[in-house]
């Protein structure tokens, strides 16, 4: 079985944000591979433990995202690809178009995602990487099982979930409660750095800049105000919670 | 020509979402600005019955697409007439809520129209002569504007509960089409759907959320929030300390990787304030935090706070609401 999984490099959510010239500053942020992604390519390996088969890894984003892609080798995938579209003026429509180009040149029977990127991202790419390779897309799923060219997924639904069904290929991105992703073992860091690492730009997919452009304008960007200093309501914890049941009436006039 | 906003009407079993008021009236405003109408579509089975109401809450056209095999969310289906509707209308811009369907939806049909999408927007508003939406990024550590200058419609998605919904016009109604629609080739087969039944209010349109973390120390402590809840018509969430312990499920967990919520009271018990926690509940209104912890980052978002024991403070709370609300 041929699997591809689509990793990002997200910032660390740790990460102190901090503006500079109208813009984020991405100084000193350090970056992690998308807790969702990790989710991702975890099942792509456990699928491949059952089926056999291979992993490729392909990511959009500068070189410096080559550290994500070498965690995803260093858990068990074989092979990746890293495009770096070469400007950083990019959307969830140019890294969906890159995407499927990039993987459009590979073999796969399924793709495995992330459903959100945890930075900016909006839950969008995967879906529409789907749509460009006209493939079905089963988002937020929580439960897989891949059998005779078919996979069966459990996916969050409104209100509770279901149980899909879809052909293969097809588009699955992960939800949290897939699986636990596992540590790369020190064997599998060594073992990483000797897979391939494909790094190539758009011309190598025959893309061009203008085919790719954004659709999305960022006009600014600010820090959020900060929420104004609370009131600690003091006192013995029952006098406390009176207190405060009165305050929520009278005060805040919210229950 | 571009022209109108048109915004999808999103029901379940019958009852249209809230968020679809929240559009309407968010619409309206941006329309009046740009001196275009609003119109909504509405999909699904035996739904036509709901298209008048949309007229009170700002809707000058309702779309209506009924079939068969609408009833369940597909994102096929779905994506089919929907995607078709819009090429067919050529609306300047298409909105959505940011709910699990919502979300499905709008990436596919952004792709297939080749255009751009914002999503878990919390403002829209015209600034000249365009349609700008604000969205937090990173966790909500930062906000941007951003706008799809070119590419027709403008898509984005909206966090429920956070734009404020206009009073309704009783008796205004909307012109209804019914749209006869090919839903094309369906790919999945729902082969089962779980609902989870309660009779609270889902998270991420309750008015009230109490929640709880690791303080609540165990499963069988969750029933001091549902008494909570209870007298408050809350809905309860929880912690990712507390869904990875498995004391509750991973579809009430708020945060980063979990619900992003905005309620107009938010209850924190037990719950340290991580980031990630907050980056899914500080655009509520109100936050209320329950710490015995002192130096807990929760009380530097909340807006009241009580440094005590949650097992001491809930119970008299639940009381003394009880109470006030007899
Ligand atoms: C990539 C990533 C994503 C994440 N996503 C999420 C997410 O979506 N949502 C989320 O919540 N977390 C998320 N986390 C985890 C987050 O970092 C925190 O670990 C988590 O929020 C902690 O949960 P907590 O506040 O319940 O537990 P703790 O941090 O352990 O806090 C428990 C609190 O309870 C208080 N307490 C204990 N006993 C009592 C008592 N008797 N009375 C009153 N107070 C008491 C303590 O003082 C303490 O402040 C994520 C982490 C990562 C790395
Ligand atoms: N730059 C990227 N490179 C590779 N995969 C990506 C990239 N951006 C998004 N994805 C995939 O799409 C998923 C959803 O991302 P997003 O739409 O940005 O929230 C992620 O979890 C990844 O699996």
């Amino acid at each position: 079985m041929k699997i591809v999984a689509l990793v990002k490099q997200t910032f660390d959510s740790e990460a102190k944000i901090a503006l500079e010239g109208g813009k984020i500053n991405r100084q000193g942020i350090s970056l992690i591979m998308n807790p969702y992604d990790e989710y991702a390519v975890e099942e792509a390996l456990k699928l491949k433990e059952k089926h056999g088969g291979e992993v490729t890894v392909v990511t959009v984003g500068p070189d410096e995202a080559t550290e994500a892609v070498r965690q995803a080798l260093a858990m068990g995938a074989d092979q990746s690809i890293l495009v770096n579209p070469g400007t950083e003026d990019i959307d969830e429509y140019t890294t969906a178009k890159i995407l499927a180009k990039a993987v459009s040149g590979l073999e796969y029977d399924l793709i495995i995602g992330g459903f959100r990127a945890i930075d900016d991202g909006s839950a969008q790419v995967a879906g529409r990487v789907a749509e460009i390779l006209n493939l079905p897309v089963v988002n937020m799923v929580t439960k897989l099982e891949v059998d005779g060219g078919k996979a069966i997924a459990t996916s969050d639904i409104e209100g509770g979930s279901a149980v899909m069904e879809v052909p293969l290929p097809a588009v699955i991105t992960a939800q949290k409660g897939l699986n636990e992703p596992r540590y790369p073992s020190m064997k599998g860091i060594m073992q990483a750095k000797k897979k391939p690492l494909k790094k190539i730009g758009l011309s190598d997919l025959g893309l061009d800049a203008s085919q790719v452009a954004a659709k999305v304008k960022v006009l600014s960007y600010s820090l959020p105000p900060a929420r104004a200093a609370g009131k600690i309501i003091p006192g013995e914890p029952a006098e406390a919670a009176a207190a405060l049941a009165k305050a929520l009436r009278e005060e805040a006039k919210i229950i | 020509m571009a022209k109108g906003i048109l915004v999808f009407a999103e029901q379940r079993d019958g009852k249209i979402k809230k968020v679809t008021y929240e559009l309407l009236s968010a619409s309206k405003k941006i329309a009046n600005q740009l001196g275009e109408e609003v119109s909504a579509v509405l999909v699904g089975k035996g739904v036509s019955a709901l298209a008048n109401g949309l007229g009170e809450y700002g809707a000058d056209k309702v779309y209506v697409i009924e079939n068969d095999a609408l009833e369940n969310y597909t994102t096929d289906a779905y994506t089919n007439v929907v995607a078709d509707l819009v090429k067919q209308n050529e609306p300047t811009a298409f909105l959505l809520g940011c709910s699990i369907t919502g979300r499905d939806l709008a990436a596919q049909v952004a792709q297939r129209l080749d255009t751009g999408l914002l999503t878990d927007c919390i403002n829209v508003a015209v600034e000249n002569g365009q349609i700008v939406f604000t969205r937090p990024i990173y966790a909500g550590k930062a906000i941007i504007t951003a706008t799809i200058p070119e590419a027709r419609p403008v898509m984005a998605t909206i966090r429920p509960n956070v734009l404020p919904v206009d009073e309704p016009q009783a008796g205004k109604s909307a012109e209804v089409i019914n749209v006869s629609a090919n839903v094309g080739s369906i790919r999945t087969t729902v082969k089962d759907v779980i609902r989870q039944v309660s009779a609270r209010p889902e998270l991420t349109e309750a008015d009230v959320i109490v929640s709880g973390g690791r303080g609540m120390k165990g499963p069988e402590n969750f029933k001091l929030l549902e008494d909570l809840a209870d007298v408050l018509g809350a809905a309860v969430g929880a912690s990712r300390a507390a869904v990875d312990a498995g004391w509750v499920p991973q579809s009430i967990q708020v945060g980063q990787t979990g619900k992003t919520v905005s309620p107009n009271l938010y209850l924190a018990a037990g719950i340290s304030g991580a980031i990630q926690h907050l980056a899914g509940m500080s655009s509520s209104k109100i936050i209320v935090a329950v710490n015995k912890d002192a130096e807990a980052n929760i009380f530097k978002s909340a807006d009241y706070g009580v440094v005590g024991d949650l097992f001491e403070v809930l119970p008299v709370l639940t009381q003394e609401i009880k109470k006030l609300k007899a």
